[in-house]
């Protein structure tokens, strides 16, 4: 088992892989969404209190556990990198962040898009939205950091530990975040108080979660592709890929008749 | 004993070398030959262990460098191309400072004999910034005559040296070549020291 | 213990060499609690139940102005790879380096603090609250700073990456430190909010040197 997993470390042999699974997971992705948002559409009873537009949570809520699953994802490899010095931790962090930043960022606004009819504003300093927003700021760093150092193997290394540092501060901004709003008795976004969640809205949501988490899933698989693609470019094994020859054919023709 | 074996390094997309080995002995030094970019640098960061190792191994006294570092840079001193002074300290509390770095209390009168031999008399309570380039790489070498380390890696130690300099650097490294140490560096120029040199040269 | 000691005394001395570091922090402080209620309006009641929030703020980007400064120096002329090759831990001489980096923009905004709360109307105790939540607050964001300037050491748009990094991150001592001095005002009593922040000091000045020792050697290996 160990020994398998050391062979995949290697991103030679993660590439088939992940060529192989990624399809799988987009497959399930595609088919939990369908059958979340019907039960959240059509099955689930409109809500006694907040009428139809609180349908948008089955695609806030999942969107916003993703935001924090990925970046404990990140947290994950970045420690197995750090730990283990493999390039292919480096990789999976930087397929991920995009992702997890998409995620925050739609729950942002899906967010505030339910927030406009339910409460009249666009935006509210509930201790949720504003830690999603400190989430938000803390993927965005990530990013930029990782794009604004040139040396591949530091810009993994320095994301890794900014990962780390950023997911055990995430317990501790959201604790304060939650402290903080409390005592500023700011209108306060509660989906479990005053009506408790019928059964098929619970059920909806976690479709949703489990859906989006393949989308996920299936979305890093496919881009930590591209990324191996581009750091292993100077290997052998990459030049001998039929989808590389055949781009490589491509480009020749073309200048040839140029 | 200072041994390297295997080594290699990358930068970027560039294969810069592979398979570098060599043993140094206490009274021995090894002169790193190569061009300009085969990666002289690289590699001396390598030994000193500021750049990662990728491949191969590095042992001092027989024990992984890796493994236990505290041990090996006790005993080591490396001069590469940046002076690692303090501009707006004098020299000789750049030497204090750097003293105490390395866990030695140094004394003032040994620390201006240092300063005096270097032929810095007299400016040794001025601000580095002041002093020429000469004078610099001049202050920056006090380091090595206060380290009571073993093994001494130098990036281009000659360069920017007046002929005097050269000469008093030149002594100094033989004193440290007679008292059991060793000595790594680089140079365009030719080396000539006393004891049993070795030479390296680095290729692509 | 004599290394630590040497990087501090180093750092205070090159600082006081050139006075521009703890110049900058304080007059920015000064400005942006002047600013303020320029921009907010003269009226005593609202600028004094603004005022914990605004002065922490101040004091936060102040004290991370001076941030980029911390490691940036010694990377230039080749002092921090000396200090990466000293046989001393290298997290001991970056804790010295925060010390010294604390001393130089950090205390000086605690005792400044007191002086601009008058400008804000502030009570006697809220005064003294807001002077002891800085004096808690400012050594935890001159530690999760380091972190912040370790990691972004020598990168393009270093200054502008490394704010958006710490940001988030200063996000607690912000809530307590400012919370604190609301929670005096308000007769609530602010010692919760310094129990939790004299709690993220204590954690900051276990984790930080090391996190940012291993930072700084990241940045030297390329």
């Amino acid at each position: 088992m160990i020994q398998k997993l050391f062979f995949y470390a290697s991103p030679q042999n993660f590439y088939p892989l992940a060529g192989r699974l990624w399809p799988v997971f987009a497959c399930l992705a595609t088919a939990l969404s369908v059958w979340g948002l019907w039960l959240g559409m059509f099955v689930a009873p409109t809500d006694f209190q907040q009428g139809e537009g609180y349908r948008i949570i089955f695609v806030h809520v999942p969107v916003s556990w993703m935001s924090m699953v990925i970046y404990l994802a990140m947290a994950f490899w970045a420690l197995l990198g750090l730990t283990f010095n493999t390039r292919l931790s480096g990789m999976m962090t930087k397929a991920l962040a995009p992702t997890g930043a998409i995620c925050a960022f739609l729950s942002l606004w899906t967010g505030a898009l339910w927030g406009k009819p339910m409460w009249g504003t666009w935006w509210v300093w509930d201790a949720r939205l504003t830690s999603e927003l400190i989430l938000f700021f803390l993927y965005l760093g990530h990013i930029a950091l990782t794009s604004a150092i040139d040396d591949p193997r530091r810009a993994d290394k320095a994301g890794g530990i900014l990962a780390l540092v950023g997911a055990l501060n995430v317990p501790v901004i959201y604790f304060s975040v939650k402290w903080w709003n409390t005592l500023h008795q700011g209108a306060s976004v509660s989906l479990t108080k005053g009506s408790s969640m019928a059964q098929v809205m619970l059920e909806a949501m976690l479709i949703m979660g489990i859906a989006f988490w393949m989308y996920a899933v299936a979305l890093a698989l496919y881009r930590v592709r591209s990324i191996i693609l581009i750091r292993e470019r100077h290997t052998q094994w990459v030049a001998d890929l039929p989808e590389v020859k055949a781009q490589m054919m491509k480009i020749s023709a073309g200048g040839a008749k140029a | 004993m200072f041994s390297v074996s295997n080594l290699s390094c990358t930068r970027g997309d560039k294969h810069l070398f592979a398979g570098v080995s060599f043993t140094l002995a206490p009274g021995q030094w090894l002169h790193l030959e190569g061009d300009n970019g085969v990666g002289k640098t690289s590699l001396i960061r390598i030994l000193c262990g500021l750049s990662a190792l990728e491949q191969g191994e590095i042992t001092w006294k027989n024990q992984s460098v890796a493994q236990k570092p505290d041990a090996f840079r006790q005993e080591l001193v490396y001069l590469g191309h940046q002076l690692a002074l303090k501009e707006d300290l004098t020299p000789l509390e750049n030497l204090s400072v750097n003293a105490a770095m390395v866990g030695q209390l140094l004394n003032l009168s040994v620390a201006m004999a240092v300063l005096a031999k270097l032929g810095l008399r007299g400016r040794e309570h001025l601000p580095v910034r002041v002093l020429s380039q000469g004078q610099k790489r001049r202050a920056a070498l006090a380091r090595l005559l206060s380290s009571r380390a073993k093994l001494w890696i130098l990036d281009e130690p000659f360069v920017a040296l007046d002929l005097a300099a050269q000469q008093v650097l030149t002594g100094v490294l033989n004193a440290h070549l007679h008292n059991q140490g060793m000595v790594l560096l680089t140079s365009h120029q030719a080396v000539a020291l006393e004891g049993v040199g070795l030479s390296y040269r680095l290729t692509s | 213990m004599s290394a630590f000691v040497a990087i501090v005394k180093r750092d205070l001395t090159l600082a006081l060499r050139r006075k521009n570091e703890v110049i900058t922090s304080v007059f920015f402080f000064v400005v942006v609690a002047a600013l303020f209620p320029l921009g907010i309006g003269p009226e005593m009641n609202t600028l004094r139940l603004v005022a914990p929030g605004i002065l922490w703020v101040g004091a936060l980007l102040a004290s991370m102005l001076s941030l980029g400064r911390m490691f940036a120096s010694d990377y230039a002329d080749g002092s921090l790879e000396q200090m990466a090759l000293s046989p001393n831990s290298l997290s001991l001489l970056v804790a010295a380096k925060i010390l010294a980096h604390w001393l130089l923009s950090g205390l000086p905004l605690v005792l400044l603090a007191p002086i601009l709360g008058l400008q804000f109307d502030l009570s006697t105790d809220a005064l003294w609250i807001l002077t002891l939540s800085l004096l808690l607050g400012t050594p935890v964001l001159s530690l999760i700073g380091a972190v912040g300037a370790a990691l972004t050491l020598g990168v393009r748009g270093g200054d502008v990456l490394l704010s958006l990094l710490v940001l988030p991150l200063y996000v607690p001592a912000l809530v307590f430190g400012a919370g604190a001095v609301q929670a005096e005002i308000s007769g609530l009593g602010a010692s919760a909010h310094l129990s939790v922040l004299a709690a993220l000091v204590l954690v900051a000045a276990v984790f930080s040197p090391w996190a940012s020792a291993a930072s700084l050697r990241i940045a030297l290996e390329s």
